[in-house]
């Protein structure tokens, strides 16, 4: 009996709250840190300036966090985003499709590009670093074979960017001028957290990356599951293409590799495990942020951008190690 | 007795390397527990696996309830009412009791995507309270302890409420007290007309449980027959295909009085309370109590895997500061810990490479290169000393039988060669044959004036083998018994010391029923 009260006391600290807690608590101190350097940080402009900068690779990360948990990896989201992008011009200025329909159509395609990835893993048995890397190449290809290395630029349909850059918000509420395409974020973000705590995709999710054998000896159909995760993340990927071609208003086919590493990087500065079967999507959500508020506030610092990476390389490692510090506890 | 429910005959399957079932058969009524039994690597697991949809037979037939069925994967064992408890724990750490009991067939809500976790919850309450079992649905398995986790896999077979049962070494890692319970369990089963296949390689247990016994020997089938007509002895012969004599190894004199080592008041939170006892050169020193009385933690505070609130450790003399595994190794100090997937091998390596992994240093040759024929000449003795089933050295661990993966453990620690030696449940899982093989080598390593601490929930085997017995309860030590005065009587009336605990406890499990 009083073995096990000590053990509750530890998992208490183990737990993931702890660590939300923790990324949470960094966020606030970056916040308060940079507030105090630069009177230009903790303004409303600066304010919205990172929220649009966080939605982009949010999302990415949202995939990319079902993916983590089973044990997985996705190095494929940066460029199957631009793939969408460039899908959804596609549809849209060059086929004139219904703007609705070029939407659905982009994240769909990104949707295609996840389960293919899965269908590799999973029914093929290769290592999903192999397969999402492989994908990375064939979409990043494709992107540049169908826009024949040209930007597809939105103007014949000026309503599309305010999809992303218009404010449903401020013309509710004047003065509270944030962008659509943060509301899309939190949306999603709310859509994923769902899915992942409350539906049976969510709990396979942490079963596979739990231990994949015995998931698969209870009865459960692995494999298809697994494809539903990659596709899932495909779909993130596509929501993201949309959202960025929306924002640039044009599809830019050679823009999209290093994202996919930056939504690795929110994923694990969150606290989920490389090892799997555990996560949690607020945690990625604060890890997106962290990740651009430090870019914004060292840029305001005027930090040269060389060393913003630099830096951002350097949180990654620390957050992982506060991790396992935690663990050892 | 009733009717046949499962006829399996003329069963094929063939491993790379190894054929592992040649024409067998096994057959099982409703409402009968039928024992399966063998040596180590005798085709068991491999037999069940087959019925329950984890491998695919290369030939044979399946009859259930009279009529040809095809298993392809576990879901369809378990839609015709197949369920399985593996031998080794199939349990998804991070995640909770009830959400590892119902992975798979989650209760689900009106839309029919979403769980229905009070549900999951509320139904797994009930299913533990009828197993008697003291358990939060909600805690996550990876904080139980091996024993609880295995009765996790029990509940979760029982809730399937299958006709047909089968359970691969249930009571491997569990304590008298939850071997009653399931064997209540069992037998409350069986009458209500549930067939039950029940492997197991503690004979004893068999007339206690069993109706009928099937013995395998080499991936071929024997014999059956109902229990009451075989002896443990004629069980026996047929598992190993001649008369062995078990007859009980002569504790040897121990002449030396040196103290190989000495731990004093060992403390650590409330699982160790003021251990303190001596072990002497050329002695086996065994460890008795009840699964939870901190025999296990003895050892691994000994070994330093676990941190001490305080307390001394003497070795040879000189006071040890074991802060860390690596510093017992450099004492000179083993551990074979209980729990052999977590702690004990490589299981992705080979035979081979795992038995001389723990010491590496001794197979350097110049420049620190490691002499191969060195390596495969002591696995090569090991392999055959110890009976290790395996097609060949090279052959990865994980494809061995739970049994012969003990063995390598064993083998590994054996190759180690270290003054002190901490075996945890040593024998668990293998076979009568491998078990006497291994206690003459315990006897021979204390010749030769090494120490060994053996921790044994069989009392049998504690008995038969120690010099000396240290009994623990509840973090402390409540007597020691020279092998002359122990008995089972005196051992357990120490192990229950405490009687008012004991009582209080058991008074409690049964009023959460
Ligand atoms: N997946 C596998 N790949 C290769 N060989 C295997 C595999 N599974 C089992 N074997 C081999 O088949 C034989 C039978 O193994 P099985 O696990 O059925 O034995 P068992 O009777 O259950 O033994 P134990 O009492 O040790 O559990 C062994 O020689 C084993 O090495
Ligand atoms: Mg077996």
């Amino acid at each position: 009996m009083e073995t096990e009260s000590i053990a509750t006391k530890k998992s208490l600290f183990r737990s993931d709250a702890m660590q939300r807690l923790m990324a949470f608590a960094a966020l606030i101190v970056l916040f308060v840190l940079f507030s105090i350097a630069s009177p230009n940080f903790f303004k409303f402009d600066n304010i919205v300036g990172i929220l649009l900068a966080t939605a982009v690779n949010g999302v990415l990360a949202l995939g990319v966090t079902f993916v983590i948990i089973t044990s997985g990896i996705d190095l494929s989201v940066g460029t199957v985003m631009t793939f969408s992008a460039v899908m959804t011009g596609k549809f849209i200025t060059d086929w004139g499709l219904p703007i609705p329909v070029g939407i659905v159509g982009g994240i769909l395609a990104g949707g295609l590009c996840g389960l293919i990835s899965g269908t590799f893993i999973a029914r093929m048995k290769i290592p999903p670093f192999i397969a999402t890397l492989g994908m990375l190449y064939v979409s990043k290809g494709l992107s540049l074979v169908i826009s024949q290395l040209m930007p597809i630029y939105f103007n014949d349909t000026p309503i599309f960017r305010q999809l992303a850059m218009g404010s449903i918000l401020g013309a509710i509420i004047p003065g509270l001028e944030i962008p659509n395409a943060v509301l899309v974020l939190f949306a999603a973000a709310i859509i994923a957290n769902l899915i992942l705590t409350k539906t049976v995709l969510g709990r396979y999710t942490f079963a596979i990356g739990s231990n994949e054998e015995a998931t698969r000896l209870s009865g459960v159909n692995v494999a298809a599951w697994k494809m539903a995760i990659y596709a899932l993340c495909g779909l993130f990927s596509g929501l993201g293409g949309v959202l960025m071609a929306a924002r640039l208003n044009s599809a830019q086919p050679a823009l999209g590799s290093g994202y996919e590493l930056d939504a690795i990087a929110a994923v694990v500065i969150g606290g989920t495990s490389l090892s799997g079967g555990e996560g949690t999507i607020l945690g990625t959500i604060i890890g997106a942020f962290i990740m651009s508020v430090l870019v914004n506030g060292l840029r305001i610092l005027s930090v040269p951008q060389e060393w913003q990476i630099v830096v951002t390389g350097g949180i990654v490692i620390l957050a992982v190690y506060t991790d396992i510090l935690r663990r050892q506890k | 007795m009733g009717d046949v429910i499962v006829q399996m005959t003329g069963i094929e399957k063939t491993f790379p390397g190894v054929h592992a079932l040649a024409q067998c058969q096994f057959e099982l009524r409703a409402g009968e527990v039928h024992a399966l039994v063998g040596e180590n690597g005798a085709g068991k697991s491999t037999l069940m696996k087959v019925l329950a949809g984890v491998y695919k037979k290369d030939a044979g037939d399946i009859l259930y309830k009279g009529a040809s069925v095809d298993i392809p994967n576990p879901r369809a064992a378990q839609q015709l009412g197949i369920s399985i408890i593996h031998q080794e724990l199939n349990l998804m750490p991070h995640l909770t009791v009830a959400q590892n009991i119902f992975i798979g067939r989650e209760p689900r809500q009106k839309v029919r995507f979403m769980l229905d976790e009070k549900e999951i919850n509320a139904r797994t309450e009930q299913l533990l309270s009828m197993l008697h079992l003291n358990l939060d649905p909600r805690t996550k398995v990876a904080e139980l302890t091996v024993a609880k986790q295995q009765m996790v896999e029990i509940a979760k077979a029982l809730s399937f409420n299958a006709e047909v049962l089968i359970m691969d070494e249930p009571t491997a890692s569990l304590t008298e007290a939850e071997i009653g319970e399931l064997f209540r369990i069992i037998a409350h089963l069986r009458d209500q007309g549930v067939g039950i296949v029940y492997i197991t390689h503690r004979l004893e247990e068999l007339p206690r449980i069993a109706d009928r016994v099937t013995v395998m020997r080499d991936g071929r089938y024997v014999n059956t027959s109902p229990i009451t007509e075989v002896t443990r002895d004629q069980i026996i012969s047929m598992m190993v295909g001649r008369t062995i004599y078990e007859a009980a190894p002569e504790v040897p004199e121990n002449p030396s009085q040196d103290v190989m080592m000495e731990a004093k008041n060992l403390r650590r939170g409330n699982v160790l309370k003021d251990v303190s006892f001596v072990l002497k050169k050329g002695e086996i020193l065994g460890f008795a109590g009840l699964m939870g009385a901190g025999r296990t933690d003895v050892a691994r505070a000994i070994f330093g895997a676990d941190s001490l609130d305080s307390g001394e450790i003497y070795v040879k003399g000189k006071l040890a500061h074991i802060k860390s595994p690596r510093d017992a190794v450099a004492h000179s100090i083993a551990y074979l810990s209980e729990d052999r997937k977590r702690y004990g091998l490589a299981l992705g390596m080979d035979v081979e490479a795992n038995i001389v992994l723990a010491s590496f240093q001794k197979f350097l040759a110049w420049l620190g290169w490691v002499d191969a024929t060195r390596t495969r000449d002591r696995a090569k003795v090991m392999v055959d000393m110890l009976a290790i089933k395996t097609p060949s050295l090279q052959q990865k661990v994980k494809f061995l039988s739970g049994g012969n993966q003990q063995k390598v453990i064993v083998g590994k620690w054996l190759t180690a060669d270290t003054d002190i030696l901490i075996f945890d449940e040593p024998t668990r899982g293998i076979d009568v044959g491998a078990k006497s093989e291994i206690y003459k080598l315990l006897n021979e390593l204390v010749q030769q004036g090494k120490s060994v601490i053996m921790i044994s929930s069989e009392l049998p085997e504690i008995l038969r083998m120690s010099h000396r017995i240290v009994v623990m309860c509840e973090g402390r030590i409540t007597g020691e018994l020279t092998n002359a005065e122990a008995t089972p009587e005196a051992i357990m009336k120490l192990a229950t010391q405490r009687g008012e605990i004991v009582q209080m406890e058991t008074d409690s499990t049964k009023g959460d029923a």
